[in-house]
């Protein structure tokens, strides 16, 4: 019956992001060892501290191996075939947005992201990475009349060296696991954030990742640090061209909240996730991790997975300061070939601390998700609190869903709460919406925002809308 | 405005509808009764264009189109409604924005404007007040948790929000109380109209006291084998489903 075709041509919108920028780069060539760092180091002109460092990541990183665990499959990396640096190459120092290549503008343009500073979303500050360097970042100047920093991490890095010297690698060292060791050695750039004491920084802050080199791994990192009752949003959007080979992305983002400072940390992951057959595709290895080191600090990750092969990626909360606060809202999608294996560790340190994970995840097509969370209690932290809320949604027969929690107590003050459900689309659903008008698109979409919800509630406004349909056009053609 | 000649069905191989002949004019009210599994529903359902079920022979028209080869959503724009014998739960999605999508596509397809949120909350207004359709089912999730009763109900207020051409009505009785019986049926009077036409599918001749049909016809083992006017309903209730299989036996 014609609903059929509906459903089967529902499938294949292409992917929106996947064109490619054709513009100069410095590109190092493909392959990794000590003096390829140091040619890295020297071309962000590094102090010598920050290579050392990134030389004591890759020998740790070579004693490393690759992490087995996961839910997720994919052929052997070849390290050594990698690109580790690729720069759009600037025609001179770049003084004002006026002197960014019109080429990248445009690719920011064409990606909705307006790094024209007169047409920007309202109360957003962009800072834009553009394969492994970052390009513009808007709103500087109004930032640091607050005495907020907001830039490139490698500007962090010559202009307020001891920032970063104290920070870098506090949250996840480089010995943390595998893709952070491999990080820390090679990373180009990324966002570097710094909000002062008692500042409530006034608008959304925004990094926008773009991959478009050709066989480069992108390894950025992000640096955010909140001062003693500072606040701060922060949005991080990603996509990449469409291409047949795998592409890894291996990022590390590092917060710290101190005393009474909130951190909100939302991302809208759009990296290419291959084709329906499983060819190409970002294989996105990220470590993701904050740090409430202070008292009464709260740090909130939402994230809205929809693109990449893999994903593997577990944003976590350390409890350290009493009565601290963490938070985990995930949407995760998988359709086609796509496989996730994401959650959450919330790691209970100090007294009457409080974390919430609440996890969506949606399997299409022969995608599979996997939800991996760890809520772990020390001994010291009497009065912890956690709730956890994992809802899995699957659509069609072929998909997966696999949910692993795992909890460790040490402490019997603590309350533990883990709630799960597994839910299908059924055709039954789809046709009772095509009964009252609704088209099979139409119908999926608000079964799946409908499901949601309380996530997409997380996010600031705009991108809530955003997310939404990037799930929509993710999901086309799962039904059926 | 709705033509069935020889429809014959089949699910997984086996023969459900052997030939089913049937015609509504524009205003009419039909009853359908017939035994458990005589394949009413499964009428109903082809009528609204439910996946699996194999159409072996016959056609079907409605106002001079050929129903069988729209989409579901493509015959509810053109004003068919069905009332589910099972309405489906839809968690997560709440029943105000559902009708309201609903109602937008048809309008939509109609070339009319979409209702604003203020017209769509006048409206709604006014329709659950006809079925006494308590106002926090709208909030909640379509269907989901309803009782039965609730969600008969809410079809029917459903049909009077999206107000269609043909309304197929699959045992809306059954599951309702006395009070809902009435109150759903005065629902539907409401809504008769020399424009609009009924296919009320029924085991009980006690909604057609209330909702009086034109025609009632008798569905067995997938065919039409008899038709008469509402008094059928009496004899039907009064002597059981063998009198009609021995009458049919002797034609
Ligand atoms: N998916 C299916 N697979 C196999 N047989 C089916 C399927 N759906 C319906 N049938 C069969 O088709 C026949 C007709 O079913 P249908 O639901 O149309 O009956 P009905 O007249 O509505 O009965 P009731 O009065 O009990 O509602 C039944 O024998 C039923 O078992
Ligand atoms: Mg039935």
């Amino acid at each position: 019956m014609a609903s059929a075709n509906t459903f089967e041509e529902f499938t294949q919108q292409e992917y929106k992001y996947g064109f490619v920028t054709d513009i100069e780069a410095d590109t190092v060539p493909p392959g990794l060892n000590e003096d390829v760092i140091r040619l890295i180091s020297t071309k962000k002109n590094e102090p010598e501290w920050l290579l050392k460092w990134r030389l004591r990541a890759y020998r740790k990183w070579l004693t490393m191996e690759e992490p087995t665990w996961h839910n997720v499959h994919y052929p052997p990396i070849n390290y050594q075939d990698i690109i580790y640096y690729s720069a759009p190459k600037p025609k001179k120092v770049l003084q004002s947005l006026d002197e960014v290549d019109p080429e990248l503008l445009s690719t920011f343009e064409k990606l909705g992201i307006s790094l024209d500073e007169q047409k920007r979303l309202t109360g957003v500050a962009v800072d834009a990475v553009f394969d492994s360097v970052s390009v513009a970042t808007t709103f500087k100047e109004k930032l640091s009349e607050l005495g907020i920093i907001f830039c490139s991490f490698s500007e962090a890095v010559q202009n307020h060296p001891e920032l970063v010297r104290q920070y870098l690698g506090s949250v996840v060292p480089y010995t943390d696991n595998y893709f952070a060791a491999l990080n820390s050695a090679v990373f180009s750039d990324g966002s570097f954030c710094y909000i002062p004491k008692g500042v409530r920084c006034p608008m959304e802050l925004s990094t926008y990742f773009r991959i478009n080199a050709e066989n480069t791994g992108q390894f950025e990192r992000t640096l955010l640090i909140a001062d003693e009752g500072g606040y701060v949003s922060y949005l991080e959007g990603c996509t990449a061209p469409m291409r047949d080979e795998n592409q890894l992305h291996a990022a590390v983002v590092e917060l710290v909240a101190l005393n009474h400072a909130q951190i909100k940390y939302s991302t809208v992951q759009n990296w290419y996730p291959g084709d329906k057959d499983g060819v190409g595709g970002i294989y996105n290895f990220v470590t993701k991790r904050g740090k409430c080191a202070g008292e009464g600090s709260k740090i909130s990750w939402t994230q809205v997975e929809t693109g990449s092969a893999i994903t593997w990626k577990y944003p976590s909360c350390i409890l350290q300061g009493d009565n601290s606060v963490g938070e985990f809202y995930s949407v995760a999608v998988v359709n086609n070939m796509q496989q996730a294996d994401t959650g959450t560790k919330m790691i209970h340190v100090g007294k009457n601390t409080k974390s919430t994970i609440v996890s969506k995840g949606i399997s299409a097509g022969r995608g599979q998700n996997t939800y991996r969370g760890l809520v772990k209690v020390l001994k010291n932290a009497e009065g912890a609190r956690n709730f956890s809320q994992c809802d899995s949604l699957l659509i069609g027969d072929r998909c997966g869903a696999h949910t692993f929690p795992y909890i460790e107590v040490r402490n019997n003050t603590a309350t533990v709460e883990h709630e799960a459900s597994t839910s299908k689309i059924g055709e039954d659903q789809v046709f009772y919406c095509n009964q009252r008008g609704l088209s099979t698109e139409d119908a999926v979409n608000m079964i799946v925002n409908g499901f949601c919800k309380e996530v997409f509630r997380e996010l600031p406004m705009e991108f809530a809308v955003e997310a939404q349909k990037l799930l929509g056009i993710s999901l086309e053609g799962s039904v059926g | 405005m709705l033509e069935i000649k020889n429809l014959h069905a089949k699910i997984d191989n086996n023969e459900i509808l052997k030939g089913v002949n049937l015609r509504i004019n524009k205003g009419e009210v039909h009853a359908i009764m017939g035994p458990n599994g005589s394949g009413k529903s499964t009428l109903a359902n082809i009528l609204a264009g439910r996946e699996g079920y194999e159409i072996t022979e016959g056609e079907v028209f409605y106002n001079g189109e050929n129903l069988l080869e729209l989409s579901p959503e493509e015959r509810a724009w053109r004003g068919i409604f069905l009332a589910f014998q099972y309405p489906i739960e839809i968690p997560g999605v709440s029943n105000t924005y559902f009708l309201k999508t609903a109602l937008n596509s048809i309008r939509k397809y109609r070339e009319e404007p979409p209702l604003d949120a203020l017209d769509f909350l006048a409206l709604v207004k006014e329709k659950a007040r006809l079925v006494e359709l308590d106002q926090t089912l709208m909030n909640r999730p379509v269907n989901d948790g309803f009782s039965g009763g609730e969600k008969k109900r809410n079809e029917i207020f459903q049909m009077a929000v999206l107000s269609p051409q043909l309304g197929i009505l699959d045992e809306t009785d059954s599951g309702l109380d006395i009070d809902a019986l009435r109150i759903v049926a005065n629902g539907v009077n409401a809504l008769r109209s020399p424009e609009r036409s009924f296919i009320v599918v029924t085991h009980y001749q006690r909604l057609l006291n209330y909702i009086v049909p034109d025609y009632v016809h008798v569905l067995v083992d997938g065919r039409i084998v008899m038709s008469g006017e509402k008094d059928l309903a009496f004899q039907l209730e009064e002597k059981g489903y063998s009198w009609v299989e021995n009458q049919d036996a002797l034609v």
